[in-house]
């Protein structure tokens, strides 16, 4: 989503938000109606921190907590400017409130690697104002200028006197003062906390087995359902027969809903089996004849033809036939399924004046307002409790909502509180992917090998098309989502065109870790390749040539090479490939290290990653998603693909959509660059240039290249 | 049904053809075993049978009956388990779903081989997925509770 970080969006957004389900916004929700875990005597500064009489300090966090870290991140930029006790520090998941909205979408939403600056300032403020409470509370008691006091951790410390009070001891009289209208924050040299790769606070817990997920939650009564979807995208329910669901030991009902029939039962297992005895007719609409085959033949011959123009400099029309050498190549990458190792799941508790869900989104003002309008409730009477999610990847910040609207129509279905379960079948086969892109990419030489022009034509589905962001955030019918990563090429070439054709396709994309990027890093840096393999110079040399100008770039090249010790010796039979690729405000440079066997396997033996994300929170954080980035992206490069035949998604499960797996990782070292700039992301940007670094890597191995994703056996031979 | 889970005899009131998984999940709560796949092809819902590394989603509770079932919840009552100090000295989870598996895998490893070398670390823990790519840590955190539990004798 880093495209829409470039555009004015905050007012968008929250209409947008609420046009979803045609309701007002401005809404308030009490804070203190979800704060159950709040006791008497706790010091409650602000929205974000609540401090008890034992000293436990709780930051409530409002972005989702996926696996990349938010709820330790997060913590530690309120802690520090409290002075907190790390030891003593846990985190609780915020209420949907607007509070909680993202600083700048201007909804409660988690995604596009932008939680750090979302909530960086807003939180060390907070941090800020309760320690200015609490030293305000112990100088009072004290009598003594709260000047004269010092904080460390958990404790208000006056030097002259030799006295101390712990941050509980304080709750009580901190709780009657009222909050400063300004804060000093520390000056970043004196951090303790924020720049230390201190522990996860959410580990302890997803060792023992206690981390409740969306899918572990339980409630009295709670019944459970999973439910028969169609077999082709967009096909409705003609009929169907439950006789011999119904007759399975624990089923309990069965329901139509919008996207097919539900089996609701007293377990998993019964629902399931219930599920698979259903004899439904579909309507399979116009999807039914649908093939991938055939959409790469429509988009290759798109490809051929103008498209949109999403950026132009010079003329590289005119320059490309006057070219002394011209390359051209044309790529592809497939859907892709997000595939979350915890299936989609939502439990709802639905009564006639209220609504409760628990659920693992990246979406809750949407989904909120969305599940009040089908429940015919107010959205301050939906409380959405956002668990634990057992990964995410962009598939839980649905615009449709899809998992939360069904689960609520079932519930109101079932008259009882259900958690409706998806199957990996469902997940795989459930759409929302990755959209297929191909792309046809020109380069021209001059008479020098230089590079004079380059022209890139994209051919994909609009993620934001049809969705109620679209109006705002699609301009010129260019969807950021689709070019970025292409249209902002750094390099030095005088002429550069890039076109996009955005056909409307039945089958629902979205968002997936690292978005536009996890096809354009790998087209622009392959083609890059080629062209330095053509001009006969080093790819390195010649990325250092063109991106002059780019010191970010060029820090984290040169930073990866030199880690890498590219140019000098490997042992036989190994090679080297290197890309850089700017991505959610974070430069990254990746170098990997293959082999390739004779019956064309190809081993990864290390990848050297280098990232400048600009300060840093958590700098162990930033190696985890680093290492993260490159094992979900190489998974895609070996493995990624989901095709569709007769309407029908040719994959359903991890035997054959498969997943990279132990022996297949390979070492990786990452190196940050220090830096003093703004936050980038780190939840998405290592992803995007894996797929080149392994290509380029190939091609210096075996002088084979790869244009297409996943990497095929006959594309090495 | 009579089956001994984490020490602790049960009965369990459920068709012999029910995934041991969901016993475990909807029967007794106990949610550490996760599922993932239902075809015994990801190892989030790895548990010990009488000893054994299972896939618990492909183990009918017949299979179980008599026997002995330690799931994540009962490895350890504190977090002593070597591998659970080892996971939280190396960071390894990120999203956290697959982790119960991956450690009850891991247990079993352990047992048989007490100091695994790398290829010993590939074999035994190919079958256990982790969409996150905590892989590296995994590796790292095995040889280190390797070495802790040989520091230990």
């Amino acid at each position: 989503m880093s495209a829409i970080t470039t555009l004015p969006r905050r007012q968008f957004l929250q209409s947008s938000a609420a046009a979803t389900a045609g309701l007002l916004i401005g809404f308030r929700f009490p804070l203190d109606a979800s704060a159950a875990a709040q006791a008497a005597g706790d010091f409650k500064p602000n929205a974000f921190l609540r401090i008890a009489p034992s000293g436990r300090v709780t930051v409530i966090v409002g972005k989702s907590e996926m696996g990349q870290g938010v709820y330790t991140g997060l913590a530690m930029i309120a802690s520090e400017e409290l002075d907190a006790d790390w030891s003593r520090v846990s985190v609780e998941s915020a209420p949907v409130a607007p509070e909680y909205n993202h600083t700048a979408f201007g909804i409660q939403m988690t995604g596009g690697s932008t939680s750090t600056w979302s909530d960086y300032d807003q939180l060390r403020k907070a941090g800020a104002a309760a320690r200015a409470m609490l030293i305000a509370a112990a100088a009072a008691q004290w009598k003594v200028e709260p000047s004269s006091c010092t904080t460390d951790k958990g404790f208000v410390i006056h030097a002259a006197t030799k006295r101390r009070a712990s941050y509980g001891s304080l709750t009580a009289s901190a709780a009657k003062l009222t909050p400063p209208a300004e804060v000093t924050l520390k000056d970043p040299k004196t951090f303790r906390i924020i720049g230390k790769a201190v522990k996860r606070l959410d580990t302890p817990e997803k060792t023992n087995g206690s981390a409740v997920f969306g899918i572990d939650v339980k409630l009295p009564g709670l019944l459970t359902a999973v439910i028969a979807r169609a077999p082709v995208f967009g096909a409705k329910v003609r009929s169907f027969n439950a006789d011999k669901a119904r007759a399975i030991a624990g089923v309990k009902g069965v329901h139509q809903v919008d996207v097919g029939v539900a089996v609701v039962a007293t377990g998993f297992w019964p629902a399931k089996l219930g599920r698979d005895a259903l004899q439904i007719e579909w309507d399979e609409g116009p999807m039914a004849g649908f093939s991938t085959e055939r959409l790469r033949q429509q988009y290759q011959q798109l490809a051929r033809t103008p498209g949109l123009v999403a950026r132009n400099d010079g003329d590289a029309n005119g320059a490309l036939p006057s070219a002394a050498r011209k390359l051209e190549a044309e790529y592809e990458v497939p859907y892709l399924a997000h595939a979350m190792m915890e299936p989609l799941n939502c439990v709802v508790d639905l009564s006639a004046d209220r609504c409760e869900i628990w659920t693992g989104t990246q979406f809750q003002t949407v989904d909120r307002a969305t599940a009040a309008a089908i429940a015919g409730l107010k959205p301050e009477q939906v409380q959405l409790h956002t668990t634990l999610l057992g990964g995410g990847f962009g598939r839980r910040a649905n615009p449709a909502c899809d998992f939360v609207s069904e689960a609520v129509q079932v519930a109101k279905a079932a008259q009882a509180p259900v958690k409706v379960i998806w199957t990996r079948e469902d997940d795989i086969r459930g759409g929302y992917y990755r959209p297929f892109w191909y792309d046809r990419i020109a380069a021209g030489l001059d008479s020098f090998n230089n590079l004079a022009a380059w022209k890139h034509t994209i051919v994909g589905q609009s993620i934001l098309a049809g969705t109620p962001f679209e109006q705002f955030l699609v301009k010129d019918g260019i969807d950021g989502t689709s070019v970025e990563g292409a249209m902002e090429l750094p390099y030095a070439i005088p002429n550069i065109r890039v076109e996009l054709h955005s056909p409307k396709i039945g089958v629902p994309v979205l968002w997936w870790r690292s978005v536009g990027h996890s096809h354009t890093a790998f087209v622009v840096e392959s083609f890059f390749d080629e062209v330095a393999h053509a001009a006969g110079k080093d790819p390195v040399e010649l990325r250092r040539a063109l991106l002059a100008k780019h010191p970010r770039n060029l820090a984290v090249l040169n930073l990866a090479a030199e880690k890498a010790g590219w140019g000098k010796p490997l042992p036989a039979g190994r090679a080297r490939g290197i890309s850089v690729h700017e991505s959610f405000g974070s430069w990254l440079a990746q170098v990997a290290e293959v082999s390739v066997s004779k019956q064309n396997e190809v081993h990864v033996h290390r990848v050297v990653c280098a990232i400048d994300c600009g300060q840093v929170v958590n700098p162990d954080t930033v190696k985890a998603q680093m290492e993260s980035g490159i094992i979900f992206g190489l998974s895609a490069v070996f493995y990624g693909e989901i095709t569709l035949e007769n309407g029908r998604v040719q994959q359903r499960n991890f035997h054959d959509y498969r997943m990279l797996r132990m022996h297949e990782a390979p070492h990786i070292e990452v190196h940050i660059v220090p830096s003093t700039e703004k936050h980038g992301g780190v939840g998405e940007p290592g992803v995007a240039p894996i797929a080149a670094a392994l290509g380029n890597a190939i091609f210096a191995a075996t002088g084979k290249r790869i244009r297409r994703l996943p990497i095929r056996p006959e594309d090495l031979k | 049904m009579k089956l001994t889970v984490n020490g602790k005899p049960v009965d369990v009131d459920a068709d012999p053809s029910t995934p041991l998984l969901w016993v475990l999940r909807d029967h007794l709560g106990l949610t550490g075993t996760k599922y993932g796949c239902g075809m015994a092809l990801c190892g989030a819902c790895t548990v010990h049978l009488a000893g054994d590394a299972v896939r618990s989603c492909v183990t009918p509770l017949s299979r179980a009956e008599g026997k002995r079932v330690t799931t994540i919840e009962g490895l350890s009552p504190n977090l002593s388990h070597p591998l659970q100090r080892a996971w939280i000295e190396v960071d390894v989870p990120q999203c956290g779903y697959c982790q119960s598996g991956q450690i009850m895998a891991a247990a079993v490893l352990l047992a048989a081989k007490p100091n695994p070398t790398d290829k010993d670390i590939d074999d035994g823990m190919a079958g256990n997925i982790c969409r996150c790519g905590t892989y590296p840590r995994i590796r790292h955190a095995i040889h280190l509770a390797a070495k802790a539990r040989g520091g230990a004798r």
